[in-house]
């Protein structure tokens, strides 16, 4: 394991596939830091073309070494510092700058550049974003998950921004024989003003691209006050071409001569193809041809399946209506959710066997507290239905120097979909060359890349043409990397006073049963910990170290696994989503035990920090955050109480509270609601308080995160993926259930005003929303849902 | 196959099509005109909405065959003369997208209610806009977007 990643703090979960992204970007000892598939003279010459004029790049080529190691790209790696490859200016004034991650919606195309922009000191009217080539020599962890590209390249991004406008005021220094610290810039300008003289970064471009990259340590930064861009509540960069209907996305690309393919799988996950009638479909209106792929029997790469190539989408949809496979199902999942649930209620009767942490001795606190409680947690399988079906063109080119493979794809980590798909075709890899689209939503599941990898086997089986793979909403939905379901048994005890003495927590949950384990690029399973089974990925636990085990004198986490051959994947938060409702609902039953109130209770329990853990990292400069802070949990949750004024709702009306942290988030949430007497859960408010600390860069687009991931709880309380002999139920939105917009609350949203370096919101503010919303439930009612979806209590969500 | 006249966004197209091609399909495959989206396939998530003779309908259902002759409206043909209309101004104003996928749809829902009703309630724009699903969650700006639409119309008009 790569050193960098053991600064993961730990009381933090990051799905393996993102690790593994991570780990790529370490540079190997002894290999060449500027070598890549493109060339700093490729790199130049496709700016020049794509400017369409005489356009001059920053180089780092004189650089020194210093800056270079002094530039932390994320987790302290040392990334080469290459402003060339984020701003270009031509010698027309026009500022081009380039968004390195993949657009999910979560506003990273605008957010970045805007870091550039403000250390550049340029007006944002006078800014072109566009979205930079995947290249991982260029650009250091190109991916978007895990709520990681503003906490990895916030520094890096001021960097490149910093260096240009100081190479910029050498170029001017050295123009007018005086010295840089004189100079003075201000939106694209440079300026003398002794000597009042003036010229424009686009006159000054050619000099500057000349000038030698500073140091690190010689970058001067602006401060935070006088920031016009960063902060500021500026709209997305595609929104013009989104209300107009330009294509962006994966689904709308076209390329001359391309045919359109549909992909069958088995519907028991795992199963494989007997036989097909494909002489019958290879007859039908418009189709091209059909086949069969073997596959390699991973969930993640390529599964056995039925192709069939036609002219466009409907002559592809409409010839697979007549398909007929015969499936071998004698390797296929015979998995059922009620037969899980059943075994699950036995095995909670007693503490799992395998051990994920202990402190204290649990059985004999748990014998001498003055109040016991106990309860059992279930939760469905869901499913991500991003709005965009999966889909991805790609294009194998047959070539006597080495075949090649061209690919266009809504993906969440571009580099490692371009890399599998060349793998499985048997490309290599530096003959394959991925496109990012804009993605037409995440939540995760777009970091698993088989359906890049279909596409790429079926261009090639169809003789090397371009071939768009258009999956349905029934493929969506029928074949997904499913959120895993999962059971939790707990007991808790307090002592006399109300204090949390004990907790005993049991997962139970599931490993992965296919005999090559789901994984991209090598990854294993979900929550890390001790030796032994590991739980499927975004299932089990998210860390040894996950709330309360580091606030509870007696605790103990144990865990019972069963094989499962459902392919599940992460899911916004990942593990996170599931801990923060079974915790959260939780430890408000304790609290309602201990007779104190709730948001009283919780910051008692912060305030009851155990021991440090053994490897506990701390915050690094520049990277991901500190981890859990007691403190700051604390003063979200004080915050939040006091702009809903928690536990004073209006008549009719009651409260829930809820605290989450994750992905180095502070979260803490107050839900209003009422219920029915048809049990009729109605969300009519939720504050949120969240501590992501400062600067926000784009608190329109932070703001959006929030608003959705509310709306997403609120989702999240009727939607399941039933799973019955090793298949899924439910087909498409008619079954399973998407918010609309009648359901939505009010949103408040609020941002601590700290100094901790700024870490993503796409994720942390999620979780906590489910269990707010039911500790309100419980407040209405008196009854604890225990239970995800709601529905299976009686509950319906209006 | 049929051979139908389509009038989009003024323009008339000859095209050749399945009997049972859906609107949608011909849009994108064959006209090229990508910004209407497919969602579901079942009417279910609005991210086709398209104008028949100015009234919302849902093409991935509706057969091309169908709508031969009749005024079809796309994302692509709102804003008139690279103007755009006070209902795309109002998306971009309060930065109503994530991901952008259902906008289209939102987009064309939103202007056909406030041609039906310039003055929408909150419940009223609900109650409208409940077939356009937004996984992102983005229904606070939706909502609030039609009203600043529905301002600024009711400005010009006066």
């Amino acid at each position: 394991m790569n050193a960098q990643i053991q600064q993961i703090p730990q009381n933090e979960y990051y799905p393996d596939v993102l690790l593994d992204a991570l780990a790529k970007d370490a540079p190997q000892p002894g290999a060449a830091v500027l070598a890549g598939p493109v060339s700093r003279r490729g790199f130049l010459k496709a700016s020049a073309v794509a400017g369409g004029g005489l356009v001059v790049g920053f180089s780092l080529l004189g650089g020194s070494e210093e800056a270079r190691a002094g530039a932390p790209g994320g987790f302290g790696a040392p990334a080469p510092l290459r402003p060339d490859a984020y701003v270009k200016i031509g010698t027309d004034g026009k500022v081009t700058i380039y968004s390195k991650n993949p657009e999910i919606g979560q506003g990273i195309k605008t957010a970045l550049p805007q870091v550039i922009a403000e250390e550049l000191d340029v007006k944002w009217a006078d800014v072109i974003v566009e979205q930079a080539p995947i290249n991982a020599a260029l650009y250091p962890s190109q991916f978007a998950g895990g709520s990681m590209s503003v906490p990895i390249a916030y520094q890096s991004m001021r960097q490149a921004g910093a260096a240009a406008r100081q190479m910029l005021i050498a170029a001017a220094a050295q123009e007018w024989g005086v010295p840089a610290s004189e100079i003075t810039t201000s939106e694209g300008v440079v300026t003398h003003a002794a000597s009042r003289r003036s010229m424009s970064y686009g006159q000054l471009a050619t000099k500057a691209a000349a000038m030698p990259v500073p140091a690190a340590n010689e970058l001067k930064f602006k401060d935070p006050k006088d920031y016009k861009i960063v902060g500021q509540r500026i709209t997305g960069v595609d929104n013009l071409k989104l209300v107009t209907g330009q294509p962006l996305f994966g689904v709308d690309v076209q390329l001359p001569g391309m045919k359109v393919a549909v992909y069958e799988k088995c519907p028991a996950f795992g199963g494989k193809v007997a036989s097909a009638n494909l002489d019958e479909i290879r007859r039908l209106p418009g189709v091209v041809d059909a086949f069969i792929l073997e596959g390699d029997g991973n969930p993640a790469s390529l599964m056995p399946g039925v192709a069939i190539v036609a002219d466009n989408t409907w002559a592809a949809f409409s010839a697979r209506k007549k398909l007929k496979v015969t499936w071998d199902e004698s390797t296929a999942s015979k998995d059922s959710w009620t037969a899980f649930s059943a075994q699950a209620k036995e095995a909670a009767k007693a503490p799992g066997a395998q051990e994920l942490r202990k402190s204290g001795d649990v059985e004999s606190a748990l014998a001498s507290a003055a109040r016991k409680v106990e309860a059992f947690y279930t939760f469905g399988f869901v499913s991500h239905q991003p709005l965009e079906p999966q889909n991805t063109t790609a294009w194998y080119k047959k070539d006597p120097a080495g075949d090649k493979l061209e690919i266009w794809a809504p993906v969440q980590i571009p580099d490692g979909a371009r890399t599998s798909a060349a793998r499985v075709v048997g490309v290599a890899a530096e003959n394959a060359v991925l496109h990012q689209t804009r993605v037409g939503g995440g939540f995760g599941r777009r970091l698993m890349n088989e359906y890049t990898v279909e596409a790429a086997a079926i261009s090639k089986q169809a003789g090397g043409i371009p071939v768009k793979l258009m999956w349905t909403r029934e493929d969506d939905m029928t074949h997904d990397f499913y959120r895993v379901g999962g059971f939790h048994n707990f007991r808790a005890g307090l002592d006399a006073n109300g204090k949390l003495v004990a907790w005993d927590g049991h997962v139970i949950s599931f490993s992965d049963g296919f005999a090559t384990p789901v994984t991209v690029g090598g990854g294993g399973g979900g929550g890390r910990g001790p030796a032994g089974p590991r739980a499927v990925q975004g299932g089990g636990w998210p860390s040894a170290t996950e709330f309360p085990a580091e606030y509870t004198p007696n605790y103990r986490l144990t865990q019972t696994l069963y094989p499962l051959k459902v392919p599940c994947g992460p899911y916004r938060a990942p593990g996170s989503n599931t801990a923060a409702f079974v915790v959260q609902c939780f430890l408000h039953e304790v609290a309602v035990a201990s007779g104190r109130r709730h948001d009283e209770f919780l910051i008692d329990v912060f305030s009851q920090k155990q021991a440090a853990p053994a490897a506990g990292p701390g915050g690094f400069g520049g990277g991901m955050g500190g981890g859990l802070l007691p403190e700051r949990a604390i003063a979200t949750i004080k915050e939040v109480v006091k702009r809903s004024n928690y536990g004073n709702p209006p008549p009719g009306r009651h409260h829930g509270l809820s605290f989450h942290f994750s992905h180095q988030g502070h979260f803490a949430e107050v839900a209003e609601v009422s219920v029915d007497a048809q049990k009729q859960i109605k969300v009519h408010k939720v504050w949120v308080v969240g501590d992501i600390g400062s600067p926000i860069i784009n608190p329109s687009a932070a703001e959006n995160q929030v608003q959705g991931s509310v709306v997403d709880a609120v989702s999240s309380l009727s939607q399941e993926i039933n799973i019955e002999n090793g298949r899924v139920k439910e087909q498409n939105f008619d079954t399973y259930k998407l918010a609309r917009m009648p359901v939505t609350p009010e949103v408040d949203v609020y941002f601590m005003p700290t100094n901790y370096n700024p870490t993503g919101v796409g994720e942390p503010a999620y979780p906590p929303a489910v269990p707010a919303i039911l500790n309100a439930v419980y407040a209405a009612t008196g009854h604890r849902i225990r239970t995800l979806p709601v529905t299976r209590e009686g509950y319906s969500v209006v | 196959m049929a051979k139908v006249k389509l009038n989009v966004n003024g323009v008339d197209h000859d095209v050749e099509v399945a009997d049972d091609q859906p609107l949608l399909w011909v849009l994108r495959d064959e006209l090229k005109l990508v910004g209407t989206k497919f969602g579901c396939g079942m009417a279910q998530c609005g991210a086709c909405t398209v104008h028949l003779n100015g009234s919302p309908i849902r093409s991935c259902i509706t057969p091309a065959t169908a709508v031969a002759g009749q005024k079809i409206t796309t994302i692509e043909g709102l804003a008139q003369g690279g103007a755009l209309t006070a209902v795309q101004k109002a998306w971009i104003e309060h930065d109503v997208a994530q991901c952008g996928y259902c906008q289209s749809g939102q987009i064309m829902s939103a202007t056909a209610l406030l041609r039906q009703n310039p003055n929408p309630s909150d419940a009223e724009i609900d109650a409208y806009m409940q077939g356009n699903i937004c996984r992102c969650g983005t229904y606070l700006r939706i909502r609030a977007a039609i009203k600043s639409a529905a301002k600024a119309l009711a400005g010009s008009a006066s």
